[in-house]
């Protein structure tokens, strides 16, 4: 589990779909074994609408954002 | 008609699956579909009737669902053509796409690495460099081509035999056969399914007999490095799991790519948006894919009650999952059957939903992507060679929108 402010991640479920690196590339990218991670500092500057989208978007619901 | 036959329920469920006459358009059905509700019911080849899931909300719903199966061996699983039962009764069940988790987890963790995006992106300027000496033998043989066998095909095969480190030679061989086990012709004997079957798995414990030799750098190498040499994974499991990862990015990819061609021939406003503005292409390609979603619908079988939009899938009862129906539902996108290059169209499912979704996905953008730049950089002049109307779909099998001909001049 990896948690950036608002935004919290399950790598175990992670199928490395690239969904959220292609849709919001400031705040998601993949490690070597291609499973995402967050980047540092990313949730914090990125647009909103574009993160929601990417939890909406990952086939496997593993990413996570906290309202408010 | 019979009169004493099931008049009504032909009536209210109609055949399934439908040909799609041209690639980028639904097939003459769907819209009856699309305004049934999220779930209708339709009737396969065998009299069988199935649910049909059209609806974007619906479809991903029962995609997560793990009372849905994707096993083949189950006896009500829904088989959408004779021959497609006819392998399936056969007994081979193929690893990640026919196996249901825990265990397709196992087998899909050691693949996701070589498909993880710093692998694709560093595998690009293999792809462009195939693409361009494409490119050049197309135009040095003339001022017409069919762009697939000239093109889209070559460079889908050759990026995946590069991924998975398997030679031009043996990818042919495997490749031509797999492509008939795809799309059978309508007049393969009886067995012949079987008999390509075991030639392409021969071939294949000989590529890995071989690789264990003399290793290479590939995912096939990485398996037998990895998962097969610390027990994980034995020899037959290997050998099917390759047959999967080979059959899987060819035809679907290549006719990704002479679809969204065709569609952009077919609107030269959104070709000319889009020659203006190269750094555009990867979004386009993400509107082309969801526009074709060449591979449309996925099969699964119910093994517990679902409720879902109103309705109860009893277990033992099939689903059908429309890709192409979800891509085209007016509840979540705007003007849905429009091609708009500037679509925000990156949540679309083209490549499916939840943990059955392409492990290629990664490559197939990365060939699709570099297909069409080096294509419309390359030949400006580029047109379709017959009217619109001409340029057809195959025939629905396992890939509703495939494509196999796409003639263009310049």
């Amino acid at each position: 589990m990896d948690v950036d402010g608002s935004i919290e991640i399950d790598a175990d479920r992670c199928i490395g779909s690239a969904t959220c690196t292609r849709l919001a590339p400031d705040v998601f990218t993949q490690d070597d074994d291609g499973v995402v991670e967050l980047l540092p500092g990313g949730a914090a500057q990125a647009d909103g609408s574009l993160v929601r989208e990417a939890a909406l978007g990952c086939p496997v619901q593993a990413i996570t954002v906290r309202v408010g | 008609m019979s009169p004493t036959g099931t008049r009504s329920s032909e009536v209210t469920a109609p055949a399934y699956p439908m040909a799609r006459e041209c690639p980028f358009r639904m097939p003459d059905g769907y819209d009856r579909l699309r305004t049934d509700g999220p779930l209708s019911r339709v009737t396969l080849y065998d009299g069988r009737e199935v649910w049909l899931a059209s609806g974007s909300a619906e479809g991903r719903a029962l995609l997560l669902d793990a009372r849905l199966s994707v096993d083949v061996r189950h006896p009500a699983f829904p088989a959408l053509t004779p021959q497609f039962a006819e392998q399936s009764a056969g007994g081979f069940t193929p690893p990640l796409s026919g196996v249901d988790d825990p265990e397709h987890a196992l087998q899909r963790r050691p693949v996701i690495p070589a498909f993880g995006i710093r692998r694709i992106a560093a595998l690009r300027p293999e792809i462009e460099r195939t693409a361009e000496a494409l490119v050049d033998a197309m135009l040095a043989r003339g001022d017409r081509a069919d762009l697939v066998p000239a093109y889209s095909l070559p460079l889908a095969c050759a990026a995946n035999l590069a991924l998975l480190g398997v030679s031009e030679e043996d990818g042919h061989y495997i490749g031509t056969r797999s492509r008939r086990l795809l799309s059978p012709a309508a007049g393969d004997e009886e067995g012949a399914a079987q008999r390509i079957l075991d030639e392409i798995l021969d071939r294949l414990r000989a590529v890995v007999a071989r690789k264990e030799q003399h290793p290479g750098t590939g995912l096939i190498d990485e398996l037998i490095a990895g998962p097969a040499a610390e027990g994980g994974m034995d020899r037959d499991q290997l050998v099917a799991l390759c047959m999967v990862l080979m059959a899987s990015g060819d035809d679907s990819t290549s006719s990704t790519v002479a679809a969204s061609v065709f569609a952009l021939l077919a609107h030269p406003e959104q070709l000319e948006r889009l020659r203006g503005e190269p750094e555009s292409i990867p979004g386009a390609v993400d509107e082309l894919t969801r526009l074709t979603s060449v591979i449309d619908v996925l099969p699964r079988v119910a093994t517990a009650d679902i409720e879902i939009a109103g309705h109860t899938i009893e277990a033992g009862e099939g689903v059908l999952i429309s890709l192409m129906l979800m891509n085209r539902d007016p509840g979540a996108w705007d003007d849905p059957d429009a091609l708009d290059v500037g679509r925000r169209a990156g949540r679309h499912v083209a490549f499916g939903y939840g943990v059955h979704q392409c492990v290629g996905q990664n490559l197939a953008r990365a060939v699709t992507e570099t297909a069409l730049s080096v294509l419309l950089r390359r030949v400006p002049t580029l047109r379709l060679a017959v009217p619109v109307e001409q340029v057809k779909a195959n025939p629905p099998y396992v890939l509703q929108g495939g494509m196999s001909e796409l003639p263009v001049a310049w």
